[in-house]
């Protein structure tokens, strides 16, 4: 495997080694010198066509603690602004020998356009691309998720996976690639997945997907909930008649004051609160929630960098093992 | 210089009984079985044996990009294209730079198309100024040009606005002209990238949504009724369209259909790849459209295919899959997918393929000497193609300057052996020979 283009692709295996891996990264991160040579004469290149300062600063650190180069490249605007082709800056980026291209792109489908082209022979990691896929925002909620789990159960979480793990993921799912991510990863690491959202924001076909769909945060709370991941929600969805209001919005699908204390009511003192940020407090998630014992917003930024350390090795090194990844499917259909 | 005769020795008339055809002075001279030296004289003798023959295909939906997008295609390398296809007449869409819109720029059109002499060029003129659905465009003063204009089209753009859309039917009346529309309702399709369903969902693309389509359709079918004119739907993409049509016809609303040769075998699992050589408006569907619209094509529903050829530089294909443009490459390719799709399939004989690339297609852009009987008399527009040959379809090696072809890299049937133009040779031996010149050869 050389790339981390999406989780629908990613095998158990690949995803639990990731997840292991990060596991080893996290221990440096306690170290009083948070650094291993591991990467040591490499280039990785942040490449960022849309702004995301929190997800570059986590990769930067990731590459920076396994003592990698690291290159900052901010190529804004689209074509319709007429800004740097994706191809033209492929190719700058090859000619500086960049070993791993962490690439944050606004179109789906850009990372994956990187890596097949033949335009560079880097390593791409999707940092994000459009509506489409965030494999390592993904990881690491499941490495959050396994933690958690883990200790639950007693069982160490280092090899283990998510079984049995019932996993809530509410809000605007039909332009959240954290969702679409999540879903399949979860999926393969064996947790029961219900997305919760208005019908207007979930995408048609979603029936297709591995999870079940409801429209009812309520019921779905009440029918038992292990981990709720809360979207974010932007205001001007509003606009564009996804929804009436946004107090319409919080009301019927935000995580609010009532349901933190119907988790008490229910008696699942374990279940935990997440969110991949920047919250809308207050929209989605009400502050008491956010701010609770049950929240798990910070561990994941934390998290983010162990899992993004692990991906950064784990391709550089050569140590990913192959999977079989399902070849592009020809369509060609003569039937 | 007397004009030169050829006898098409034994082929398969419309794929059925083998016989002779003798090409002279633009039209079909003689036909018969084995014909005799005091009839074939001096003619040149094509052996085709085991080659079908069919009357020159008609497209009724081709880009051409002159003037304006010249790094795309020109008149001359689209119509260079257009006769290594098979064909003998291709209808120019509108969406030029200039937008073909007044007499003047379908008339430019016009005359490139005879001087290039690869086939014939009709020029579809736009149906509003500059494809704006605003006002309409001088219908009458391009139908009253020495392109004589009978097919109008804001193609690319849905004539979107109802009243817009009836007043153009009505209008097109007094010269009988038909209005092709290019059905796509512009709300619902706002920054769409894919077909909208079960791959979308997955890869996080807008959705193009068969109900753009088809509520378009089913508007402009009523307003046809309503009017009684004449509608073309270009490029029919979905299985509920296809409804549509066939309830139209049934009750006799006088209105036809195309389909693309890429709708009819390629479906939008390819998006997958995220190769925007398989963007295309309107997208690639699912496997149940394709086989909806072979069955349309094959029980009449829907009349022609159209190829909706439609050249792009490379540029706007190697960028990512938002950015690129729309649109595939079809002319060289069109009648392998056909043969492919329609009559390897066993739902069309080769005497339905002559039906819905040339004959019907010729009769909706009103083409009197396209689309004819092989028969004496006919002029010699006609098409030779080896059903038994395969070919590997390599973009690079086509005519067009367009390199996005969907079909690259694969093996498709039938190849083309010889078209005539006006009884003239375009093609010899699957390649170009010259040109027709009007009023010369
Ligand atoms: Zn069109």
């Amino acid at each position: 495997m050389r790339h981390l283009l999406d989780t629908e692709s990613l095998s158990r295996d690949n995803a639990i080694q990731i997840l292991d891996t990060a596991q080893e990264m996290s221990a440096v991160g306690e170290r009083e010198v948070k650094k291993l040579p591991a990467l040591r004469g490499r280039t990785v290149v942040n490449l960022f066509f849309e702004d995301s300062t929190r997800t570059r600063i986590s990769f930067e650190a990731a590459a920076k603690r396994l003592s990698a180069d690291v290159i900052n490249f901010s190529a804004k605007g689209s074509s319709v602004s007429k800004g740097e082709s994706l191809k033209d800056t492929a190719q700058t980026l090859e000619a500086m020998s960049a070993d791993a291209v962490v690439i944050r792109h606004w179109a789906s489908g850009a990372p994956a356009r990187l890596a097949t082209s033949g335009w560079i022979d880097a390593a791409v990691i999707n940092a994000g691309d459009g509506t489409h896929a965030h494999p390592t925002q993904a990881l690491l909620d499941a490495f959050t998720m396994r933690a958690h789990w883990s200790q639950l159960a007693g069982t160490p979480s280092v090899g283990g996976d998510l079984a049995g793990m019932r996993v809530v993921i509410a809000g605007d799912v039909l332009h959240s690639r954290v969702a679409r991510s999540n879903v399949w990863l979860l999926r393969t690491l064996g947790a029961h997945v219900t997305l919760v959202a208005p019908p207007t924001l979930l995408p048609v076909g979603v029936g297709h997907w591995p999870c079940e769909v409801s429209y009812d945060l309520d019921a779905t709370l009440d029918a038992g909930v292990d981990a709720i991941m809360m979207l974010r929600v932007q205001a001007e969805r509003m606009d564009a008649s996804f929804f009436p209001s946004t107090r319409e919005y919080a009301r019927r699908w935000g995580f609010d004051d009532a349901r933190l204390a119907r988790l008490d009511e229910l008696k699942l003192k374990d279940t935990i609160i997440m969110h991949p940020g920047p919250m809308n407090r207050g929209l989605e998630i009400s502050s008491s929630a956010a701010d609770s014992a049950r929240s798990t917003v910070l561990p994941q930024v934390r998290n983010g960098v162990s899992v993004r350390m692990a991906a950064l090795y784990l391709l550089l090194s050569g140590e990913m093992r192959e999977q079989a990844t399902p070849a592009p499917s020809n369509a060609k259909d003569n039937s | 210089m007397t004009a030169a005769s050829y006898l098409i020795r034994g082929a398969s008339l419309l794929g059925t009984a083998a016989g002779d055809l003798l090409v002279r002075g633009g039209i079909i001279a003689a036909a018969g079985e084995n014909l005799g030296p005091d009839v074939v004289g001096d003619a040149t003798v094509i052996d085709a044996a085991g080659l079908v023959a069919l009357p020159g295909l008609v497209d009724l939906h081709t880009h051409l990009r002159e003037p304006g997008r010249e790094d795309s295609e020109t008149v001359e390398t689209g119509t260079r294209a257009a006769a290594l296809g098979g064909f003998t007449a291709v209808h120019a869409m509108a969406n030029s730079s200039p937008v073909a819109d007044t007499a003047g720029v379908v008339e430019q059109v016009y005359t490139l198309g005879r001087e290039s002499g690869w086939v014939d060029v009709r020029p579809v003129g736009a149906v509003t100024v500059g494809l704006a659905g605003k006002q309409l465009a001088e219908l009458g003063a391009m139908a009253d040009s020495r392109a004589r204009v009978r097919v109008f089209s804001d193609d690319g753009i849905c004539v979107s606005d109802p009243v817009m859309m009836r007043r153009a039917l009505e209008y097109v009346k007094a010269f009988d002209g038909v209005i092709a529309q290019h059905a796509q309702e512009p709300r619902l399709t706002e920054g769409a990238q894919m077909n909208e369903g079960k791959v979308s969902a997955v890869l996080g693309l807008a959705g193009w949504p068969a109900v753009a389509e088809e509520s378009i359709i089913a508007r402009d079918v009523l307003l046809a009724q309503h009017v009684g004119s004449r509608l073309h739907v270009c490029h029919v993409s979905t299985a509920g369209s296809v409804e549509i049509i066939r309830w139209a016809k049934e009750r006799g609303i006088n209105v036809t259909a195309e389909v693309t040769p890429h709708h009819l075998l390629l479906t939008e699992e390819l998006v997958r790849s995220w190769n925007p050589v398989y963007k295309v408006n309107p997208p690639l569907r699912a496997d149940a459209d394709v086989h909806a619209l072979r069955a349309a094509l094959a029980d009449g529903t829907i009349d022609i295919v159209g190829t909706d050829h439609a050249p792009h530089p490379s540029e706007a294909k190697e960028c990512e899959w938002a950015a690129a443009a729309m649109g595939m490459t079809g002319l060289e390719t069109a009648l392998s997918v056909v043969q492919e799709t329609m009559v390897e399939t066993g739902l069309m004989s080769w005497a339905d393929v002559a039906r819905v690339t040339s004959t019907a297609p010729a009769a909706i852009g009103q083409l009197a000497d396209q689309g004819r009987p092989l028969e004496v008399g006919e002029p010699a527009n006609l098409v030779l193609v080896d059903p038994a040959a395969r070919w590997n379809v390599d973009p690079a090696a086509m005519a067009t300057k367009g390199r996005n072809s969907p079909f690259a890299g694969m093996e498709l049937p039938g190849r083309v052996v010889a078209t005539f133009f006006h009884g003239h040779p375009t093609v010899l031996d699957g390649k170009l020979n010259t040109p027709f010149i009007h009023g010369g050869n």
